[in-house]
């Protein structure tokens, strides 16, 4: 019965969207006031009915109803509860669901908190939300039905793919959808600005908010899907340049481009177009993302099962969404006014340079993740575009973002003194270069890109802690004037500072793990000892055990340093049983400085085993940074300025429509 | 300014492109894990691989990549642990008996008395069979797995490669009548 | 000034080599004695393609087609190969698939170059906008009085990022 109601909930949904998609851009049209409003009662509609959907397939996982088609696929009823219900997106058709969740929530989140909007720009927005609503909700009803029966009835499910049976998958999904459907806010927000032919900033206020929201739970489920791949996959390592991981790493590239040509566009009334031309960039290239993964064009880790109908479906979508957009574009963008002048060193200056390293690294990326296909289409042969490529183009393109990104806080707006700014940062210069050369001279693999890398790393953290020195006055000022002046600085100021200290924090994390990694490769006996960075391991042996659904062959690691014990580690080799698929599961002793990374392989010769140690140095950081990006992030939006919802004069001058007749 | 407009209009038209590889691909129907092989039209790499041996008993005798000049071969990748090479067995078999066609083997990872006992059971069309107990002729001829079957001309290049089983189909339309083409 | 930060760029262009992904799947008693030709050996391996896996250099596999590869690469550096003959003589039998790092043909002219034509030709643009405007749009725009006033106000500092 679940499964009709949720089938019956899709549909309503989809006719609630369609409203939400018409009404209210004919009342903004026609300034009608309560047709604009409808559109919110339409949105909250559209996200409860979602819910009940959503509900309804969970329901159907949890209780292990076999008579869905989609559960038997990919449930079984050994599964643990927390993967019987993580396994509801572990699917193509339950995670377009989730998709659709998601975007329904922020249609009403729209609705709900957008009073600060002006209601005419709100009504279009909520539209525009509406369209991409219902596209999707059409193509789960027409192409992708997670609802369908199957009849007989089997015994069992089929079980989820084992790489998924992981805490890491219950919150990888809902992050990165958080954050490529909340995309669509800003781009809704840029379509209905070429709508009304008007960009102020106003306009630059209202987006960032959301932009900010959405990039930061981008940041969270990138750098989750990054930790799950290190300890799930087994080789350590921790970004592979993968299509589908390019695919989410992009829009995050033009989101952070957006994010600070936004600022730009309320603070200075200027990039208002381009700023526009992001927003509508961004969304596309998590809608693109979408397509990849699920039209079978590509072949990655991360691909649900290859359905061309489907592909051409969601293609459909992309090319009136984005075409429509970028159209849209084209016609209306030449109109709007450029705003304020700015020389090209200025805080705007700098700004401009992040967005234009930001959105070329992005198109390297994608580049590099589409150019096969296009030369494949083309009959010109198979290529690949591979880590090497990436590293080549992308690495030279983030040097000088992060110098300019340490830089631009200390340049004013309009017009600045670059000479001046250096001088105020003339001591963290020299302990940038003197990082480097330590790094060059000093170390005994005289690695220029560890120089490189560390050199940065020093720049972007020296540079935020002396922002925020120089924003409190420390040690120029009395001490309780500093910390008067720290809890007076807006949040928004702190957000920044944090995420860009982060910043520095993740390059020190890649840096290092990839320059002074050490790796051991060999055959253990037990009772067999290896030495590793300062540590000695010991192999004990190892055991079969049988847990749930899987069955595994467990190795016992002790781990000592000068003779004292500090952990035992345990890698396994595990066989999840309905599929009988082999995973691998590292063991890993972290001390947030490093990690002690192991790896049981296959039995080799009498009673041996191959096993892979390796230490990781300052691996953790990658992730410690990423998470105070986020913590960056949600800081700056807890800014009494960008609170959503928060009372506060428009600030649009000619906003005195009589729009709510 | 119609230069500006044009610049508008940029992103619009990269997406074209893009949306237009995307929907091409698509209809193409292609399978983006078929690959070209790079040997076609090239001389077969040179190699010598010892007989298949079992019990001090020889099977057949080895293979020398200069023994491939002068007539047509075919040069096909088994092992006894492929459950593809049993499916294209029947027309591996097929083309043994086609007439001024040496069919030579090249038995990959296999140990010596599961291949013997495989062709013992199934039947042993090869006229020579080599063996490569550690994949190292393999990688030679660019090799992604087994089964894998190489038709060789005359002089010795590579004229065509099948890469997995030989299904009746594929023996039909592609394999007969390259061999028919090069015996003309 | 802007000399010296083209020069800061054009280095930082060329120092970068290329940060090598950690780690590998490379097995027991796969790698060579001399540690000089095992460390080529794992750059070489990491530009090739693993090609039956999804997405993984021959180094980062445990397939046995990438352990063949990884055995071939050894086997051509201590014959005395190059590494641009290693990398050729695989290339030559599997293709331009196996390359990680796609060859710059008329082909991929576009992959190569276009990133950095776009962003030369963006700078470009920006310079010429951000000097021209000045006259052009300023001139009518403001009034002496206007002119005054923005004086002081370049002065100012924004509080807010």
């Amino acid at each position: 019965m679940s499964a009709e109601i949720g089938h019956f909930a899709l549909i309503v949904a989809a006719v609630l969207a369609l409203g939400q998609s018409v009404f209210p851009m004919a009342g903004a049209a026609r300034r009608h006031g309560a047709l604009m409003s409808l559109g919110g009662t339409l949105a909250t509609g559209q996200f409860v009915f979602v819910s009940i959907a959503f509900g309804a397939l969970t329901w159907a996982f949890v209780t292990s109803d076999f008579s869905v088609a989609n559960v038997v696929q990919n449930s079984h009823s050994a599964k643990p509860l927390l993967y019987r219900i993580t396994g509801v997106w572990g699917n193509h058709e339950g995670s377009m669901v989730l998709w659709c969740l998601i975007l329904a929530l922020f249609g009403a989140c729209v609705a709900w908190f957008g009073d600060n909007v002006a209601p005419g720009l709100r009504a279009r927005v909520i539209a525009v939300q509406g369209m991409i609503g219902l596209a999707f909700l059409a193509f789960i009803l027409l192409t992708s039905n997670p609802f369908d029966r199957v009849n007989p009835m089997p015994a069992d499910g089929r079980g989820l793919n084992p790489i998924l049976q992981d805490p890491g998958l219950a919150f990888h999904p809902p992050l990165l959808y958080l954050g490529y459907v909340g995309f669509s806010v800003t781009f809704a927000f840029a379509i209905a600005a070429l709508l009304e032919g008007r960009v102020d900033a106003a306009w630059g206020r209202w987006v960032r908010p959301w932009a900010l929201a959405a990039w930061s739970f981008l940041t969270l489920g990138i750098a989750l899907g990054s930790w799950w791949a290190y300890y799930e996959l087994g080789w350590g390592g921790f970004w592979f340049w993968d299509p589908v991981e390019n695919a989410s790493f992009m829009p995050w590239l033009v989101g952070t481009a957006l994010l600070h040509s936004a600022i730009v566009a309320e603070k200075r009334d200027a990039l208002k177009s381009w700023s526009i031309l992001l927003a509508i960039l961004t969304f596309s290239l998590s809608l693109l993302g979408t397509f990849l993964v699920r039209s079978g064009v590509l072949t990655s880790v991360h691909t649900f099962a290859t359905d061309p109908e489907r592909g051409l479906f969601i293609l459909a979508i992309l090319a009136v969404t984005i075409g429509g957009a970028l159209a849209l574009y084209a016609w209306r963008a030449p109109a709007l006014k450029g705003g304020g002048l700015f020389r090209p060193i200025s805080r705007e200056g700098a700004l401009i340079v992040n967005n234009l390293l930001m959105t070329v690294a992005a198109l390297t990326v994608l580049f590099g993740t589409l150019y096969p296909l296009i030369v494949d289409a083309l009959g010109l042969g198979k290529i690949s575009v591979g880590p090497p490529y990436f590293n080549a183009t992308f690495v030279p393109l983030m040097a000088p973002l992060i110098l300019a990104m340490g830089i631009a806080p200390f340049l004013p707006w309009k017009r600045a003194d670059l000479a001046g700014a250096l001088d105020r940062l003339k001591l963290l210069v020299a302990v940038t270069v003197g990082a480097a050369a330590i790094v060059v001279f000093l170390e005994e693999r005289h690695s220029f890109a560890a120089a490189l890398g560390i050199g940065l790393a020093v720049w972007a953290i020296g540079a935020s802690v002396l922002e925020l020195a120089g924003r409190v006055r420390l040690f120029r000022a009395p001490f309780g004037e500093s910390l008067r002046r720290a809890a007076a600085m807006p949040r928004s100021a702190w957000g920044m500072t944090l995420a860009h200290a982060a910043a520095g924090v993740v390059v020190t994390g890649i840096t290092a793990s990839s320059v002074w990694q050490t790796e051991i490769v060999r055959v253990m006996k037990p009772g067999d000892r290896a030495e590793v960075a300062g540590y000695t391991v010991a192999f004990a042996g190892v055991q079969e055990v049988r847990v749930g659904n899987y069955l595994a062959r467990r190795g016992r690691f002790t781990v000592s340093e000068s003779g004292v014990a500090l952990a035992t580690l345990s890698p396994e080799k595990r066989v999840y049983l309905p599929q009988r698929t082999p995973t691998t599961e590292a063991a890993i002793r972290t001390t947030w400085f490093s990690d002690l990374y192991i790896v049981l392989g296959d039995p080799h010769g009498e009673g041996g085993h191959a096993v892979r140690l390796y230490h990781n140095p300052l691996v953790p950081w990658i992730w410690i940074g990423a998470v105070l990006m986020f913590l960056g992030g949600m800081v700056s939006l807890t800014d009494r300025r960008h609170r959503v919802g928060a009372p506060r004069r428009s600030v649009r001058p000619v906003q005195a429509r009589p729009a709510e007749a | 300014m119609p230069s500006r407009r044009l610049l508008y209009l940029a992103p619009l038209a990269v997406f074209a492109v893009i949306a237009a590889a995307a929907a091409f691909y698509l209809q193409s129907g292609r399978d983006p894990r078929l690959l070209p092989s790079a040997l076609i039209d090239k001389p077969a790499p040179a190699f010598s691989a010892p007989g298949l041996e079992y019990n001090g008993k020889t099977i057949r005798q080895g293979v020398e990549s200069t023994s491939f000049k002068g007539r047509i071969t075919i040069l096909n990748f088994f092992a006894s642990w492929c459950t593809p090479c049993l499916v294209e067995h029947p027309q591996i078999t097929a083309l043994s008996k086609t007439p001024s066609v040496a069919l030579v083997g090249i038995n990959y990872k296999d140990k010596p008395a599961d291949a013997a006992n495989w062709l013992a059971r199934h039947g042993n069309p090869y006229a020579r069979i080599g063996v490569d107990p550690a994949g190292e002729i393999a990688p030679e001829f660019g090799l992604y797995g087994v089964p894998e079957t190489f038709l060789i001309d005359r002089v010795g290049r590579i004229r065509l490669k099948q890469v997995g089983p030989i299904t009746a189909q594929v023996l039909k339309e592609k394999i007969l009548p390259a061999i028919e083409a090069l015996k003309k | 000034m802007r000399g010296a930060a083209a020069l800061i760029l054009l280095a930082l262009f060329v120092a970068v080599a290329a940060p090598s992904p950690p780690a590998s799947a490379i097995g027991p008693g796969e790698a060579l004695e001399d540690a000089k030709l095992e460390d080529r050996a794992r750059v070489i391996g990491r530009q090739l393609r693993c090609l039956v896996c999804q997405n993984q250099s021959i180094d980062d596999s445990d397939a046995p087609l990438a352990r063949d590869l990884r055995r071939l690469v050894r086997k051509r550096l201590t014959a005395g190969d190059d590494d641009r003959q290693v990398i050729a003589y695989i290339h030559a039998r599997y293709g331009d698939f196996v390359l990680l790092r796609p060859p710059v043909d008329e082909r991929t002219w576009l992959l190569w170059f276009g990133p950095a034509l776009a962003l030369l030709a963006a700078l470009a643009f920006l310079f010429r906008r951000l000097r021209r405007p000045r006259t052009a749009v300023t001139a009518e725009a403001l009034s002496p009085e206007e002119a005054a006033r923005a004086d002081v106000l370049l002065g100012d500092r924004g509080d807010e990022p």
